[in-house]
């Protein structure tokens, strides 16, 4: 990434004594989507509110195009936010509401009526200019935030769960959106989520984040199919991760029996932790596979089955087009390539070598 | 620059404070005063006290005015929360009429409530500690109404519904379902009725006729013959004693809504 | 509305009957019974000459100087309450509950011992004056002046304006005071532009709690100015205190047809539901 717009560089911050990030780096570039995925408490709102300047941290910098900007106040910042709780205005129309930062920067007001219109019609809400934003649904609302925010043509753009209030439909529609908008204004989206399938759509480059500290960085595909520890691959998307023993390079051992696989490096005889992708296990006759064990669960998921086999006291969870009974005894089979060997995490939260 | 306004609201509190408490300062400083004068310093004393527990007067006044304040305000819920359910439920434009009404008692100057009410009383009861008690409950039911119907609009009917739905009666579903929703409501509006009868003194003076008094008619009356100082006396105790019931109560609520939850949602 | 929904709202209406039975008892009748003394001249013939007498020089006179303290004490008082709410709310007290405390102690003492002893520190050889003499000032000269009874009202009355525009200030979601920020407000426009905005509810219920009390009460006026400086509280109740309950009642109606159309008017830009924002 050669041009980038914004840097956090060392930055630490605890809450009550409790250590929310430690020791945090990350670099965006212009006009990338990038999105910081965690569960809740991880810290991901807080680098949005120190970017945002709500939050001063206790240690480390924060630049933008290279000037420091850590001690900058909100008003100051070249950056704008969209609010989880969408934070209208109520006590302001709608066009109001979006004109709020163009008055204060003394804009003319026929720019600051082109700009409503604009705003308005690049998140399909023409014609609600007087509308109250009590009066609007709650994706309206976030529509209205999103006006609000972009008509300041902010260099970086700052999303804290914008979608997270929305019910799945509405969800889906506005992730389309923000995308078509992302493309439409051409600016650095930094995204907020917990929710996985959010991000894993949406974004440039996905920063997947627990206790304060990045677990892996990179784009979709391969944080989904090449994820780096268990919380990655637990995280994102449904896995299989199973204790293994790699035997050596291209053999590990799992319930006893030796797999072939591809990952080396892991030296001979150690623990490691073993992920495979419920849709990358096959269902065979039994005694056919590397494993057999018995059907003890199927649920109709609409385009697949869900399917629980157990093999001695681990549920294998596979995904298949084709129907087992429960009951029945069946092999379980796996290309080598799917089978993705992690090490053992000596702590907690260990960081991981960055994808960068 | 962050440190500056730091200050500077410390110090305007603190003005603020000042000119609130200076006043009571006074009167504590001169409960201890061991002269008559309320100029000159006579030395440290605590007679005031010993004289305000024998000065049956006083007690009788501070009785009254418990008393009045506590049954008016108690009164005042029972008609006031049902009143407030009452009224949710009425049509837009009785609905109006009666939270018009309402308002009456709160707009109107107190000296005209405490005349209307006293050229009305006298059709009908002597004066006395019933036709007070009548006028507070009647300032009071308003304060109550204004503080339940905020809970009551944001209740769910739902969930009473919910109640008679899995066989409760309507009584049973009142006390168990809807009232713990409008405590708060009923709290602060119980609260509120309390201070201000106990705050009365206008209506108090107009609608009491002879020989009840409540501690504020007591010290208007004590004025021209000058203030008993057990009266400062008093009011240092009323005042320590009204400290501690709130600092208690600040105590609990803090326990209560720990602000914890809402620093994670942050995070 | 289907009709078992509207049965049980009918029958929910039904809470409000002994509130209702209580407000014409106590409201509605005193009130007839007041209209009807003010427009009596005592001899049984109808006259408006109780209520019109409100006019007269000497009443108008007290009339004017009541709208002088009501204004002045309410303009004050939210002047003065505003920083204090904004300072409690930057310090963070707000969620100590410590300064809802210390707006609220002072209600619980006797007003008119606060007012005796504030009459104590204003008066010409008093504590202010001590203070001052010492710290080598002039003494200030403002017992028994209109300025005594303006601090006075303002004093007593203050914790009534600060309690529901605290209340209204901190029901205001941090949300959307950081959404301003975030699009380029100054402290200065927040409070502008949000803050006061959003906070307008508590300031007419403040308004309400004080304009009228501050205009008619007659004991600060009787301690802090003299005796000589009347407000029109003073003025009714000496009328009913000499036994003139007709003019008594006419300023009294006066008075009220007064405080309603001006609260009408204040009131007009507020919205329905939002009057209840007292406490």
């Amino acid at each position: 990434m050669s041009d980038v717009i914004l840097q956090l560089k060392n930055i630490t911050k605890s809450f009550d004594g409790k250590m929310i990030l430690n020791d945090f780096n990350l670099d965006i570039g212009r006009n990338e989507f990038v999105t910081l995925l965690g569960p809740s408490g991880c810290g991901k709102s807080t680098i949005l509110r120190i970017i945002g300047g709500f939050v001063r941290p206790d240690k480390g910098r924060v630049l933008f195009e290279g000037e420091d900007i850590t001690m900058l106040p909100p008003e100051k910042r070249n950056v704008n936010t969209v609010f989880q709780k969408y934070s209208l205005f109520p006590h302001m129309s709608v066009a109001d509401n979006i004109a709020f930062g163009l008055k204060l920067k003394k804009k003319s007001s026929q720019y600051i009526k082109d700009k409503i219109d604009y705003a308005l019609k690049l998140v399909n809400l023409d014609g609600y200019e007087d509308r109250e934003p009590l009066s609007l649904s709650g994706g309206q609302q976030q529509r209205v935030a999103i006006a609000r925010a972009i008509v300041n043509e902010p260099e970086v753009l700052l999303l804290d769960e914008p979608l997270g209030a929305l019910d799945l439909k509405l969800r889906h529609e506005m992730q389309r959106e923000l995308i078509k908008i992302k493309k439409e204004v051409g600016i650095t989206f930094l995204y907020v989520t917990h929710d996985q399938e959010e991000a894993l759509m949406m974004s440039d480059r996905i920063i997947v984040m627990n206790k304060g500290i990045i677990q892996q960085a990179g784009d979709s595909k391969s944080i989904y199919d090449e994820p780096q520890n268990a919380f990655v691959a637990d995280f994102i998307g449904e896995s299989n991760i199973i204790d293994g023993i790699m035997v050596r390079d291209c053999l590990v051992n799992i319930q006893g029996v030796d797999f072939t696989c591809v990952d080396t490096g892991f030296g001979e005889n150690n623990p490691v932790d073993v992920v495979i992708r419920p849709e990358d296990l096959e269902i065979v006759k039994a005694g056919e596979g590397y494993l057999t064990g018995q059907v003890i669960s199927i649920i109709f998921k609409g385009a697949y089955y869900e399917i629980k086999v157990k093999v001695d006291d681990y549920e294998w969870m596979i995904q298949s087009v084709d129907p087992a009974p429960i009951g029945e005894f069946v092999g379980l089979t796996i290309d080598p390539d799917n089978i993705q060997i992690m090490h053992k995490p000596v702590r907690d939260d260990e960081e991981v070598a960055r994808d960068e | 620059m962050k440190r500056l306004k730091d200050i500077a609201s410390g110090i305007y509190i603190g003005l603020i404070g000042v000119l609130l408490y200076a006043p009571i300062l006074v009167l504590i400083v001169l409960s201890f005063n061991n002269s008559r004068s309320r100029v000159v310093w006579g030395g440290f004393t605590l007679d005031w006290y010993s004289k305000l527990f024998s000065n049956n007067q006083i007690k009788e006044a501070l009785l009254t005015t418990v008393i009045l304040a506590l049954a008016s305000a108690v009164i005042a819920v029972l008609i006031g929360v049902p009143g407030a359910i009452g009224i949710h439920a009425l049509r837009k434009r009785p609905y109006k009429v009666m939270m018009g009404l309402t308002n009456i008692p709160m707009l109107n100057a107190d000296i005209v409530t405490g005349i209307a009410l006293m050229l009305w009383f006298v059709h009908f009861i002597p004066l006395g500690f019933g036709s007070v008690l009548l006028a507070h409950i009647t300032f009071n039911i308003p304060y109550v109404i204004l503080s339940v119907m905020p809970r009551v609009q944001q209740m769910n009917i739902a969930t009473y519904e919910a109640s008679r739905d899995l066989g409760a009666g309507p009584v049973y579903s009142f006390f168990k379902i809807m009232l713990p929703e409008l405590v708060p409501g009923i709290l602060s509006g119980f609260f509120m009725a309390f201070t201000m009868s106990m705050d009365d003194f206008v209506i108090t003076y107009f609608t009491k006729g002879a020989g009840v008094n409540t501690l504020s008619t007591m010290i208007y009356g004590q004025i021209r013959k000058g203030i008993k100082p057990e009266m400062y006396a008093l009011s240092t105790l009323i005042f320590l004693v009204v400290s501690a019931i709130l600092i208690i109560v600040n105590a609990l609520s803090d326990r209560r809504k720990t602000p914890k939850k809402n620093i994670e949602e942050r995070i | 509305m289907n009709e078992t929904e509207a049965r049980s709202t009918n029958r929910r209406s039904l809470l409000s009957g002994p509130y209702l039975v209580w407000i014409i008892g106590f409201t509605v009748l005193p009130l007839i019974v007041i209209f009807r003394f003010a427009l009596s001249d005592g001899a049984g013939h109808a006259t408006l000459s109780n209520i019109t007498a409100i006019f007269s020089p000497i009443h108008r006179k007290a009339m004017w100087f009541s709208l002088k303290i009501a204004i002045g004490c309410t303009v004050f008082c939210i002047l003065l309450s505003y920083p204090m709410v904004m300072a409690m709310k930057h310090l963070g007290l707000s969620k100590k509950g410590f300064s809802l405390f210390i707006i609220i102690l002072p209600m619980w003492m006797n007003f008119i011992l606060r007012i005796l002893a504030l009459q104590m520190i204003l008066s010409n050889n008093g504590i202010l004056n001590l203070f001052l003499t010492k710290l080598g000032f002039e003494p200030l000269r403002i017992a028994n002046t209109e300025t005594a009874v303006m601090i006075g009202a303002v004093y007593d009355y203050l914790p009534y304006m600060m309690l529901p525009i605290y209340t209204a200030i901190m029901e205001i979601n941090e949300d959307v005071i950081e959404a301003a920020k975030d699009l380029g407000a100054g402290s200065f426009t927040v409070f502008r532009k949000i803050i006061l905005p959003l906070s307008l509810p508590g300031l007419l219920s403040g308004t309400v709690m004080v304009f009228v009390p501050s205009m008619t009460s007659f004991v600060i006026s009787n301690l802090l100015g003299g005796g000589k400086l009347q407000l029109i509280g003073n003025v009714i109740e000496q009328e009913f205190m000499t036994g003139n309950r007709y003019v008594g009642s006419g300023l009294s109606v006066a008075l009220m047809i007064f405080v309603l159309i001006s609260m009408a008017f204040t009131m007009r830009h507020n919205t329905e539901g939002k009057e209840s924002v007292v406490w």
